[in-house]
């Protein structure tokens, strides 16, 4: 039995009277390979994590969802990475510039950033993810306002940015500025209970995970595929947004996004993912 | 006529309240042994209502966490917990009641399994949901007589 049974004098009698459940959800032994690139799916956990192997959502999908993603042809998630590189060569506010303007050609300018977010951004004195970073460069050197969050344009770009680092393994630098403190902060969340229902993101992603609530199978809910295209809503989904789905199913008050609680939690889930690939746009269900 | 419209309503009133009057409030249930001797609304449930409590997934969703053999037509059962067949010849009703009430009482704090007649809650609850339980306390009941069927 995976639940860890808290022993209250009925402990005993409980143990031998649980019946093993049915169906053994193990994630899929399965290889990802995109663009002739095999992706690290499966990886040993870095020091002191509660797991001793990492394992991406992509081993729990079904097998069509797990050939859309492989398939980058196929890939819905792959109209966005091209409506980002639009928004990156567009000219807009003004001062004239585009993102081009001043990192030119993504792909190599680009490259493995994505793998290595949220990062300490001393100006702010917070963690900024890939979303924020994009802001600031909007309002510091365009002249332009911030996104608003989950704009088509704003999932566009991070999705394009974020596939640039396609196959390089998510590592995060925790002794930038306070970034250790946020992780620490986004530990302490991870494992707090909310909502009428009291459960904490361990409660599915760390006890259960490998079981099926109702159709859904738990994954460890990694943010190494981020933004994701989610089937069910046609669409990418970025993370806080997956973040608050995720905390509102709990039946709590949800957290806006990038504030201090999700970026506290965006801190310590990508950490979760150390040595995980980077596979955006992920496919999910 | 207004004046018989007055009586009925003061009438459904009184039973309405009487009906509710009867049920004990979360914070007054008593666990005694890991069972709830008392039915939580003071009638008893009944089993058809409750195996609809158990699969509504807007009420007890039960089946999200529990496989159960009973609802073979119902399409997707989670796995979170025990399968529910025979959970009858495990549990007395008494027993059942306690954990459907508050799972933490009989399990201990560490269970995921939610209280669904329970105040101890996580944080930051729905606004609209603060001070309810998941079910009613009859909800509650006709849940556990459904419970109680569940023999092998
Ligand atoms: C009641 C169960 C439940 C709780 C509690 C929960 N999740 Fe999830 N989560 C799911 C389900 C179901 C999915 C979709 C299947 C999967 O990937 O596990 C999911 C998916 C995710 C994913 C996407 C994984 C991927 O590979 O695309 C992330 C990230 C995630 N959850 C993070 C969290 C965090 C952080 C918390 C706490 C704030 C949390 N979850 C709490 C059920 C839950
Ligand atoms: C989120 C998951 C979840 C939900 C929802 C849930 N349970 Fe449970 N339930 C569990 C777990 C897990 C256990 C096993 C105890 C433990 O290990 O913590 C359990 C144990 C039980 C047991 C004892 C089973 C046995 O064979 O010993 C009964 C009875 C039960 N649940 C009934 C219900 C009913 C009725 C509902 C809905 C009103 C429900 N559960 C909803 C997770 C859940």
């Amino acid at each position: 039995m995976r639940q860890s049974l808290a022993i209250v004098g009925l402990g005993m009698i409980m143990a031998a009277l649980q019946v093993p459940s049915g169906a053994n959800a193990e994630p899929v032994d399965d290889a990802l390979v995109i663009d002739d690139v095999e992706m690290v799916t499966r990886t040993k956990a870095p020091e002191g994590h509660p797991f001793d192997e990492v394992l991406s959502g992509w081993l729990f999908r079904e097998g069509e969802t797990r050939e859309l993603e492989a398939d980058s042809f196929q890939n819905p998630g792959m109209l966005y990475v091209e409506q980002g590189a639009d928004v990156w060569n567009r000219v807009e506010g003004p001062d004239g510039k585009s993102c081009a303007s001043c990192h030119n050609d993504a792909a190599e300018s680009m490259k493995g950033v994505g793998a290595h977010y949220p990062k300490w951004d001393a100006d702010a004195g917070r963690p900024i993810n890939i979303e924020l970073q994009i802001d600031k460069c909007r309002v510091e050197n365009m002249g332009l306002e911030p996104y608003k969050f989950d704009a088509p344009e704003q999932k566009a770009l991070t999705t394009y940015i974020k596939n640039q680092s396609l196959g390089e393994p998510v590592e995060l630098d925790l002794s930038q500025g306070e970034l250790q403190s946020w992780w620490d902060k986004g530990k302490e969340l991870y494992y707090t209970r909310t909502g009428q229902l009291n459960f904490a993101c361990a409660s599915c992603h760390e006890s259960n995970s490998g079981q099926y609530i109702r159709a859904d199978h738990l994954s460890q809910g990694q943010a190494n595929g981020f933004p994701t295209y989610r089937l069910k809503q046609a669409d990418m989904v970025s993370l806080h947004n997956r973040f608050r789905g995720c905390i509102r199913d709990t039946r709590a008050e949800t957290p806006k996004a990038f504030s201090d609680e999700l970026m506290a939690l965006e801190v310590y889930v990508t950490w979760r993912g150390t040595g995980l690939s980077v596979e955006t746009p992920s496919v999910r269900q | 006529m207004k004046q018989v419209t007055r009586l009925l309503c003061a009438a459904l009133a009184l039973q309405a309240g009487a009906a509710f009057a009867e049920d004990t409030g979360p914070a007054d249930v008593k666990f005694e042994d890991f069972a709830v001797q008392a039915s939580l609304s003071g009638q008893a449930g009944d089993a058809a209502e409750g195996a609809k409590v158990f699969k509504d997934r807007k009420l007890g969703n039960c089946l999200a966490c529990h496989q159960n053999a009973g609802m073979k037509d119902e399409l997707f059962h989670g796995t979170v917990g025990p399968a529910m067949d025979g959970v009858a010849d495990r549990w007395e009703p008494e027993q059942l009641r306690a954990i459907v009430t508050d799972a933490k009482q009989v399990f201990g704090e560490e269970t995921v399994m939610p209280g669904f007649y329970s105040l101890r809650v996580g944080k930051n609850v729905r606004e609209d949901l603060v001070g309810k339980p998941i079910l009613t306390a009859q909800q509650v009941e006709d849940v556990v007589a459904y419970l109680a069927t569940l023999r092998e």
